[in-house]
């Protein structure tokens, strides 16, 4: 039972992160191969405070507001940028949280911080704790999908300059879809931090960033189905099939390559015209259906 | 007459070559104002200068006497322009409804924070229904713009700016790229709405077009104002004449 519950845990972790990166590169169009810095700050917030017996319920949202704060002067700098340079600014990002970190002894260098304490509400408590997080989170994307942000923010993913045209104000638009998911990054990571004791430089790095990305795309961008559906499968892929343990990178980008060449809306689009294409059942009214 | 807007004294250089030189041009309220020149001539940057989108080396632009040359392009629009391009730019996940829709519902994206609370889209889709029927599209709403023709693209362009419910309409090439048919119906819409009251600028190449329903024509040629007044003087006006036909034809 201990197996399935860290394999619960696992995927209702990997599940939020996924969900924050969809709200700013699905929901906003913006690119980000950098978002496991803002998993990073989270992860380390918590871990830091936790060693220094903050009650880890305490450290949730220190995590989300520190992750967000970096969000924020991060979001400030570079969302002036678009497309492809969105993305090597975010994967600097990604680069200079990683060189930083590795550096400081404060942070714990090479090292990492061990001996995290727990969380305090046992395995279980702790599962459903991550499962709640990742619901609560999944909700609240629906939500905003339908609100008149998430309409907004699907016309800055479609056309930020006709947006603007729009009268709305894109760049404040776009801080805040930045802000809400590394905020929720940061969420993930303290739970990260608490559900394996340990952080180090290299649990945050590029793979990691990929990963997550790869979780989006191949779940379909901007589908918070999809995006669950994928970061749970493939979060506990690897823990299931040593194969893909081995071979992660490999995998991951294989399986990016594929949904870009066949289907570039992921699972999600795969579904949707799967369904419709499936003709729907006519009632039967005596032979006189044309 | 209301003065909407003043364009005073304009210039945009663009390294060594003057786009826009020391440009003026006042649009009164009510106005339906062809903007013509030959190509070259800075009608697109000074189209750009009023949006915002250019930002000139010298001059100011004033819209409904306020001085807006320091204005992001999205406060410009919340102060009354609207624009149409000259390339059609459709949000092309949204279908015509929503698009028009979404241009409706301004004061509701006024406020990023504040658009989260809200989820109420009817009155705006009802609204965006009527405009898209006033420019001859209530039969194809819920279409994808991907599918539609340019013609109908054109119509929309016209249909989000008016969403805006604009003091001032700036249309940049409206009836490019149509049949002869498709630009005299969207023209005799252009006029219907400055009938309504609608003050419009329209830059525009189909001087046919620009002369049948605009009576004030602004004339620039390289980046200079060339021309302005009745539409039947400008255009005997020899200056004119030579910019557009070459020195001889006058």
């Amino acid at each position: 039972m201990s197996y399935e519950i860290t394999l619960m845990t696992t995927m209702a972790i990997s599940v939020l992160f996924a969900l924050s990166l969809n709200f700013i590169t699905g929901f906003c169009g913006q690119i980000s191969l950098g978002h496991a810095a803002f998993l990073g700050a989270g992860a380390y917030t918590s871990a830091m405070l936790s060693k220094a017996d903050v009650p880890f319920l305490f450290t949730i949202p220190a995590a989300a507001i520190c992750a967000a704060m970096l969000g924020a002067i991060i979001g400030l700098a570079s969302l002036r940028v678009r497309h492809d340079f969105l993305a090597i600014t975010t994967m600097g990002v990604g680069f200079l949280f990683v060189g930083i970190i590795r550096q400081q002894d404060f942070f714990g260098g090479e090292i990492g911080i061990a001996g995290i304490p727990s969380s305090g509400f046992g395995k279980g408590g702790f599962m459903l704790i991550c499962i709640a997080l990742a619901l609560t989170f999944a909700a609240f994307s629906l939500y905003v999908r339908r609100s008149w942000m998430g309409f907004v923010f699907k016309s800055i993913a479609d056309n930020e300059d006709v947006t603007r045209v729009l009268g709305i104000d894109v760049s404040r638009y776009k801080l805040i879809a930045f802000i809400i998911g590394t905020g929720t990054a940061g969420v993930a990571g303290a739970l990260y931090a608490h559900h394996f004791r340990f952080v180090g430089p290299d649990s945050f790095g590029f793979v990691e960033s990929i990963s997550v990305l790869a979780m989006v795309i191949v779940g379909g961008i901007g589908s918070v189905w999809g995006v669950i559906f994928a970061a749970a499968l493939l979060s506990v892929l690897p823990m299931l099939v040593q194969f893909i343990d081995d071979y992660k990178l490999l995998f991951y980008s294989g399986l990016l390559f594929a949904m870009m060449r066949f289907s570039p809306d992921g699972i999600a689009g795969l579904c949707t015209r799967l369904f419709s294409s499936i003709p729907r059942r006519v009632p039967d009214n005596g032979g006189n259906n044309r | 007459m209301t003065e909407i807007l003043h364009v005073r004294d304009v210039t945009v250089r663009f390294g060594g070559v003057y786009a826009v030189q020391n440009v003026d041009l006042r649009i009164n309220n009510g106005e339906l104002i062809g903007f013509i020149g030959p190509n070259g001539a800075g009608k697109t940057t000074l189209m750009r200068v009023i949006t915002g989108i250019v930002q000139p080396q010298s001059g100011r632009v004033f819209l409904q006497g306020v001085d807006i040359t320091d204005k992001a392009t999205h406060l410009r629009i919340r102060a009354g322009l609207a624009l149409a391009q000259q390339i059609v730019q459709p949000l092309r996940a949204l279908t015509l409804l929503d698009n028009v829709a979404i241009a409706c519902g301004s004061d509701k994206t006024r406020h990023a924070l504040k658009s989260m609370w809200v989820t109420d889209i009817r009155s705006e889709r009802a609204q965006a229904r009527e405009l898209l029927a006033r420019v001859g599209l209530s039969h194809v709403v819920d279409e994808l713009p991907g599918t539609m023709p340019l013609g109908y693209l054109k119509r929309l362009e016209v249909a989000r700016a008016l969403a805006l419910n604009p003091r001032l309409l700036l249309l940049d090439e409206p009836l490019a790229g149509l049949s002869q048919k498709e630009a005299a119906s969207l023209a005799d819409l252009i006029a219907t709405l400055n009938a309504d009251g609608q003050t419009i600028l329209l830059i525009e190449h189909n001087l046919r077009e620009v002369m049948r329903i605009c009576p004030t024509l602004y004339v620039q040629d390289n980046g200079k104002s060339l021309a302005f007044g009745k539409t039947d003087q400008v255009m005997s006006d020899p200056n004119v004449r030579n910019a557009y036909l070459g020195v001889g034809h006058a």
